[in-house]
């Protein structure tokens, strides 16, 4: 096992750990917060397998990849958090009603 | 016509309108639509076209080819998504125009919603013809995206709440997918489908990258038990959005599903094909009854469509079991004319919603002689939901259980011809409402004149319904075309993949 083989193990843990986030939590900006983990999740899979290519240079490809995966992450946040406040102006909550518990923190 | 460059065409038609509507002006979202619709429609043909000519072919977009470059990959399966996402959204196009919902917003909503509109069809178009895993994420994602701010224009809370749930799943789905692809790029070097399908090796890795992309794309395609976000985001969105994103949005995650699993995953074993079949019976029956409980005509719909998803499911055992051509014509076109169904089915819906401001199932029967054209296309679509002939529908599941007999596997023909007979309840359940007389309705009076309370529907809205129930139906007519169209580049039969790179 070698150091690409860490790195990618644990970002598959990142995105398990996001995962429980995203199904526990009930606070919307948490649920919108274990999202942008996830994508880190992978993001650190994808430089992990970038660094394993063959030479002495890293693989670009997964960079650019990364790059994309970045750009897509912040315009989704960006939708996320307009619709958590628009929820919030409009019922004064901040988790969904299915949900009828309070957020623990 | 025969040109390759119609693929890159027929994408880039809807994201230059997506472009164009956001310009300032009364008249923009005629004019858009104007050039857009026959422009996709003329592109779409020229796909179509191409491949009857030549048969599979690669596009490779900017004279870059692969494995530099990204090549588009165009075989009759995607020639068929495409053509099917040209008629419905053109004709939905046509709904949204005229719709008083959307015409009732500020200006500047409206241009949003077009350029939305828009964004959703060109990302489906680009995933159709796209042979690349990574691309697939990104239009994966865009439609999502612009899907989820389309379902945020409908009425309410409920509408947010629903747009919010549907992002969130969406997104995870979208990243189960890109985690799964980027293992799948460390074992094999490359993102290109075919090239994929050569280099894949059976390992841990690789089995793990399978899953992920699996259940990404699962619940994408809604498939029981990821499905719960659609109900809510298909049930609360204007009416033309729920129609694409039924019709189409849905479909995207069982056609990449195809590619996959027929594709480069072939080789990864029958149990997966077997468990994708069970899943999607379950989706069958769940929907099914779930659609019969609901007393909102909308949720209904869109119960329906877990439902409608589960059929398609049936193609990975019946194909994995040898009834290959068979099972691959049906499910198709059981795509083709679910769609068109669907479509329709909620564009009526929302027409009686928009005249009556409820589409609770009591209410409607109280001024049914006034929705009756569009309780027509409901019940045209119904036909095909429910499998009677000559619709598309009865000839698709007519060759699925046929595959399912020929293989031996009568389970699987048990599962369709129980899910014909659910969705004839609930298909009944609102058609029934249609020969309820009200009290204000003398029998044989031509044209009662319209209870108070219930607003005008502009006749182009209800041409648009019928008109996709009317080719909904018109597929079991006219089904050698496409069959033939679908039968291009099909994978032979398991464990040979996608056309060889040329």
């Amino acid at each position: 096992m070698d150091q690409a083989d860490i790195y990618i193990l644990a970002g598959m843990a990142l995105f398990a750990i996001a995962l429980h986030a995203l199904a526990a939590r009930r606070h919307l900006v948490r649920k919108v917060l274990a999202i942008n983990i996830l994508g880190g999740g992978c993001f650190l899979v994808l430089i992990a397998v970038a660094r394993r290519a063959p030479g002495p240079v890293a693989d670009p490809v997964p960079h650019a990849m990364v790059l994309t995966g970045i750009v897509v992450a912040v315009s989704v946040t960006a939708v996320a958090l307009i619709l958590v406040r628009r929820i919030r102006s409009a019922t004064g909550r901040t988790d969904f009603p299915e949900d009828n518990r309070d957020d623990r923190v | 016509m025969v040109d390759t460059s119609w693929a890159a065409i027929a994408v880039a038609v809807p994201l230059l309108a997506a472009l164009a509507s956001l310009w300032p002006g009364r008249w923009t979202a005629v004019a858009v639509m104007a050039v857009a619709v026959p422009g996709a429609l003329l592109a779409t043909l020229g796909v179509v076209w191409t491949v009857y000519e030549i048969g599979v072919y690669r596009h490779p977009v900017g004279g870059w080819g692969a494995p530099l470059g990204i090549d588009l990959y165009v075989d009759g399966l995607a020639a068929a998504f495409l053509a099917l996402l040209a008629v419905v959204a053109g004709l939905a196009s046509l709904h949204v125009l005229a719709d008083p919902d959307v015409k009732a917003m500020p200006r500047r909503r409206q241009s949003l919603f077009w350029s939305l509109w828009y964004w959703v069809w060109g990302a489906l178009a680009a995933m159709f013809v796209s042979g690349d895993a990574f691309n697939i994420y990104v239009t994966l994602e865009l439609a999502t995206l612009a899907g989820v701010i389309l379902v945020s224009f409908g009425h309410g809370a409920v509408a947010l709440f629903a747009s919010l749930r549907y992002l969130l799943i969406g997104t995870l789905g979208a990243l189960s997918y890109v985690l799964g692809v980027a293992l799948l790029y460390g074992a094999t070097g490359t993102l290109d489908l075919v090239l994929l399908g050569e280099r894949l090796v059976p390992g841990p890795a690789v089995v793990v990258a399978a899953a992920l992309v699996t259940v990404g794309l699962a619940i994408k395609a809604a498939l029981v038990p990821l499905h719960i976000w659609l109900p809510p985001a298909h049930g609360s969105a204007p009416a033309g959005v729920s129609a694409i994103l039924s019709a189409l949005v849905v479909k995207a995650g069982f056609y990449l599903l195809v590619r996959y699993w027929l594709g480069p995953f072939v080789s990864l074993g029958d149990g997966v094909a077997t468990a994708l079949g069970i899943l999607g019976a379950v989706g069958v029956l769940w929907g099914s009854l779930n659609a019969i409980r609901q007393e909102r005509l909308k949720l209904l719909v869109a119960y329906s469509t877990v439902a409608q998803v589960g059929y398609l499911f049936l193609l990975f055992p019946l194909a994995a079991a040898g009834g290959h051509v068979m099972a691959w014509s049906g499910a198709h076109l059981l795509v083709l004319s679910h769609a068109t169904a669907k479509a329709a089915a909620f564009l009526a819906a929302g027409n009686i919603l928009t005249s009556q401001g409820t589409d609770h199932l009591s209410e409607i029967g109280r001024a049914s002689h006034h929705h009756r054209l569009s309780l027509l296309a409901f019940g045209l679509a119904g036909a095909t939901l429910m499998g009677l002939p000559p619709s598309g529908g009865f000839l698709a599941k007519w060759l699925m259980v046929t595959a399912a007999v020929e293989t031996g596997q009568w389970w699987w023909a048990a599962v369709l011809i129980i899910g014909g007979k659910l969705a004839a309840i609930y298909v009944y359940r609102v058609v029934r409402l249609g020969f309820v007389t009200s009290p204000m309705e003398p029998p044989g009076a031509a044209g009662p004149p319209r209870p108070p309370g219930l607003l005008p529907v502009p006749m182009l809205t209800i041409l648009a319904a019928l008109g996709l129930a009317v080719v909904s139906v018109g597929l079991g007519f006219a089904s050698a075309p496409p069959l033939r169209l679908l039968q291009i580049g099909m994978p032979a039969a398991p464990g040979i993949a996608l056309e060889p790179l040329p």
